[in-house]
């Protein structure tokens, strides 16, 4: 694109020494038009030079900031579908979002009962000690009647449908985690600016 | 119902919900080859309209047809390329 503009003003700068239809005649003697192997060459160019720009397939980048139970489903959900609709996708999981990469801690996400009006019970008895571990226990119970898939097998599948789960570094080391700790497949060692170059290349970005 | 096709493969995915039809569904077609149609048993309300917007949102699919029956959603689906 830049190489166009740079011609045009060529062209306009040439037209100030020569009047406007004899520099058109002079430009373009009929001899000197380009050929049809010239066009065909240029064209060919300028889809190459397109096909780059666009990278061919469509991109999805998801931001999961959230390690409960509840929030653990909606980045996996989302990313294993798009996979089947030909994304390619990458998850990039930054603080408690670290728990659903981590091999041991994802298998004991929680439920946090306070907080949350839909609950059966009031927060002040959500508070109580213990709470937390009984709405989970039902939560799971749903889960496993419902036949609704675990964490586990979501993050299981989307890794083998080619989903990229990236594990922030500096959350990496705040948590004192080892980089063994999460699943095989998950990408260590990216910061920010690696979700932000894949965001800006995304046509699907999402804060979960 | 008298299918007009062939049906190459039959997945079974009763008793999943979503996001397992669509997902398990790609995963089938991708074993398939050109021409050939996947059948698809469900048991998830939401496969009717989530495999019919997976099957036109991606390219080299097709949405044959989709019937509902005794608590089972049949999808047939063609790979087209």
């Amino acid at each position: 694109m830049g190489t166009d503009t740079s011609d045009a003003s060529a062209g306009e700068a040439q037209t100030e020494d020569v009047p406007a239809d004899e520099a058109s005649a002079e430009d373009m003697p009929a001899d000197e038009a380009p050929s049809r192997a010239e066009l065909a060459a240029r064209v060919d160019e300028l889809e190459d030079a397109l096909a780059e720009a666009d990278d061919g397939g469509k991109k999805m980048s998801i931001i999961a900031t959230k390690g409960t139970l509840d929030m653990a489903y909606p980045p996996l959900i989302l990313a294993s579908t798009a996979a089947a609709f030909g994304y390619e996708v990458t998850v990039f999981h930054t603080f408690w979002g670290l728990e659903i990469l981590h091999e041991e801690r994802s298998k004991d996400l929680k439920l946090s009962s306070v907080g949350n009006p839909n609950m059966p019970v009031p927060n002040a008895v959500a508070a109580l000690p213990g709470m937390d571990r009984v709405t989970t226990k039902m939560m799971e119970k749903k889960i496993a009647d419902n036949d609704t898939a675990t964490i586990e097998e979501l993050l299981e599948t989307s890794l083998d449908m080619g989903v990229e789960f990236q594990a922030c570094q500096m959350t990496i080391d705040l948590m004192g985690y080892d980089e063994d700790d999460f699943y095989d497949g998950v990408t260590t060692g990216v910061g920010a600016a690696t979700a932000l170059q894949d965001m800006a290349e995304a046509d699907i970005q999402l804060l979960v | 119902m008298s299918a007009e096709f062939d049906i190459a493969e039959t997945l079974d995915v009763k008793g999943a919900s979503c996001p397992m039809p669509v997902v398990k569904t790609k995963s089938a077609i991708d074993g398939l080859a050109a021409g050939e149609v996947l059948e698809v048993l469900a048991t998830d309300p939401g496969s009717m309209s989530d495999i019919d917007g997976w099957a036109d949102g991606t390219e080299g699919v097709e949405l044959v047809d989709q019937t509902e029956g005794d608590d089972v959603y049949t999808h047939y689906v063609r790979k087209t390329e």
